[in-house]
């Protein structure tokens, strides 16, 4: 038979499209033809699958080849292809049943010797195999890990071409020894390491409770850095979703970890402030790759130096921190990856980091400190609902034997107060204080009598704006959840307020 | 080329014409030569008029012989048969430019494999 066709699956974002791929043989000149939108890296899969057929015993036909991708208008690229290539050539030479390729997805790289190296992207590929309907599947023995994540799909390993003959042929499973899998536990670090910081601690706490995104200002080495980092030991693990959902970007951009699917850990990410603005939203010409903000999915995104970053490249996370994901568009097509983080900026109180009100002298101008927090635009802090001054910790605090809580203890608050929340949004679309919308918190969602005159009598003043109203009230929410308190009352609301301007608590 | 290589052509191209006799075609001429370049054999089957391109190796260390048969070879093939269609006023006529390879393999009976319609 001079016709074959197998299939694999190119992905767009997270979303798998199926491809058929049709191979025909006929009379005429030797020659390969190549249709379907490929890349470049697509297009040198000539030579691999030529000289992986070649050197697994196969013959490559000396005769006018053409390969067609369909659907014809998408645009596909990256060396995945190789492999359904070189089995669809194998069926079209009637080396290979048709049946057998036909009812499986089919992805791998060739290298030259014919064995099949790993590829980009399979859990997502995996994932929309499945739903629409394919059962088996042939990934590479490298991608083994990502694959046997969805026990719903037989996925056989290969590691040569000879194997993946030998399977379609008669079935014969190759023998894999299962690559083994780090076990160990990564060890977050403990919020105990931390001295002192009571009140950045108490943030940390509520920006875990609420999923508010929080600033922290302080001078140069009073633990900012520290405490961001350890966000992620205080939140809850990731749900059985989340995670599968967390895992395909981080398997797009390359960067799978096993241990994200197993222990549900929320990823931490800390992109220097020099980074791009198309590192942190994603982008590419060839393959739209998840940047910084799609990788931090489900975690914490940790912005060091804020203010030192280009222009642009923090108003870039807006569009993701109002919708939790990012659309990216380039000539060959529009991507959406998810990327719903908490942020956590942190910045010196000025250029020189002195200025704090009491002790270190600042030798910044007024003019300069100013300068320096505008580059932080209105329209981001609008979005970031804590401001804590962390201060350098005191005497007494550093010569305190005693340790400070531990991450243990302030998760398990965390999770008491999230689960105080999930029961009130019961009904509701969302599920952290920080989405409540602000018609709700005005109408549902209000905080008791005092609490709310409190909220009134600053909007008289014109000491808090609308937008600041609204800031200030799911905060409080945040800090009633903490408090076991079932309506925010003056109190959390007093506390709320202050959080929000920055005036540090004790 | 060596004047074996080119016995070698010539013999291919004899293979080709006798088996193009033996599918009932006419042979018209063999190795029509004007300044740009050279027909191998130009037959004449039923109606349609055949441009046959011969190309004949001893050894397939080099790959196959076919693939010696370039964008540049075959654009050429092209002008070449519509060359030959113009001085022997053949305008309308139905025509094919087809390849052979023929392999001669030491001590082997020798192999053609040829290809209609290539261009």
């Amino acid at each position: 038979m001079a016709l074959a066709k197998v299939r694999s699956i190119a992905l767009e974002g997270l979303r798998g499209e199926i491809v058929d791929i049709e191979v025909d043989i006929s009379d005429g000149l030797p020659g390969y033809i190549l249709l379907g939108l490929p890349d470049s890296a697509l297009l040198e899969s000539k030579e691999r699958v030529r000289s992986a057929l070649q050197n697994s015993g196969a013959t490559w036909p000396n005769k006018r080849v053409t390969v067609s991708l369909s659907p014809a208008w998408l645009h596909k690229g990256g060396s995945g292809f190789d492999l359904p290539i070189a089995v669809a050539l194998l069926v079209a030479q009637g080396v290979l049943p048709e049946e057998s390729a036909n009812r499986m997805i089919i992805m791998g790289e060739l290298s030259l010797d014919g064995s099949v190296r790993p590829v980009r992207g399979v859990l997502p590929s995996l994932i929309s195999a499945l739903n629409q309907g394919f059962e088996e599947a042939i990934v590479p023995l490298g991608n083994l890990v990502e694959s046997t994540s969805l026990n719903s799909l037989k996925t056989i390993p290969v590691s040569h071409l000879r194997e993946v003959i030998a399977f379609l042929v008669n079935g014969e499973v190759p023998d894999v020894q299962l690559p083994l899998i780090e076990t160990k536990e990564a060890v977050l670090p403990d919020l105990s390491e931390v001295v002192g910081q009571a009140a950045a601690k108490f943030a940390l706490e509520l920006t875990a409770i609420g999923g508010h995104h929080i600033l922290l200002i302080g001078p140069p080495g009073t633990g900012k850095t520290m405490l961001a980092e350890r966000l992620p030991s205080i939140l809850p693990s990731l749900s059985n979703e989340e995670a599968l959902e967390v895992a395909a970007i981080h398997s797009v951009a390359g960067i799978f970890d096993p241990r994200t699917l197993r222990n549900g850990t929320p990823p931490y990410l800390a992109p220097h402030h020099t980074t791009t603005a198309t590192a942190m939203v994603g982008g590419g010409s060839q393959v739209i790759k998840p940047g910084a903000c799609s990788i931090a999915h489900g975690g914490v995104l940790f912005i060091d130096e804020a203010p030192e970053c280009a222009s642009g490249v923090l108003d870039s996370l807006r569009q993701p921190l109002e919708s939790g994901s990012v659309s990216i568009s380039r000539a060959r097509g529009t991507v959406t990856y998810p990327a719903n983080f908490l942020l956590v900026l942190a910045a010196n109180p000025c250029p020189c980091g002195g200025f704090n009100g009491r002790g270190r002298a600042c030798t910044c101008s007024s003019l300069q400190i100013r300068r320096y927090m505008q580059k932080l635009s209105g329209p981001l802090l609008d979005r970031i609902d804590i401001k804590s001054i962390v201060e350098a910790p005191s005497r007494a605090e550093m010569a305190s034997t005693e340790e400070g809580e531990s991450s243990k203890e302030v998760r398990r608050r965390v999770l008491l107060a999230r689960e105080m929340a999930r029961e009130r949004f019961k009904f509701e679309s969302w599920s952290l204080n920080s989405k409540i919308p602000a018609n709700q918190l005005r109408h549902r969602y209000k905080a008791n009598r005092q609490g709310m005159s409190f909220l009134h009598a600053e909007l008289d003043h014109e000491r808090l704006s609308a937008r600041g109203f609204h800031k200030v009230l799911r905060l409080a929410w945040s800090v009633a959840d903490r408090n076991g308190v079932h309506v925010p009352g003056l109190s959390e609301v007093e506390t709320a307020y202050r959080l929000r301007e920055g005036v540090t608590i004790q | 080329m060596g004047t074996r290589a080119r016995q070698v052509g010539v013999d291919g191209e004899t293979l080709v014409a006798s088996y193009l006799q033996d599918q009932g075609a006419e042979i018209i001429a063999r190795n029509w030569r004007i300044k740009e370049g050279e027909i191998d054999i130009v037959a004449r089957l039923q109606r349609t008029l055949l441009f046959v391109e011969v190309k004949s190796r001893s050894s397939s260390a080099f790959g196959h012989p076919l693939e010696a048969i370039d964008k540049a070879k075959a654009h050429r093939l092209q002008r070449l048969a519509l060359a030959w269609i113009a001085l022997h006023d053949q305008w309308g006529a139905d025509y094919r430019i087809d390849a052979a390879a023929v392999n001669f393999q030491n001590g082997l009976k020798p192999t053609i494999d040829y290809r209609c319609g290539v261009l």
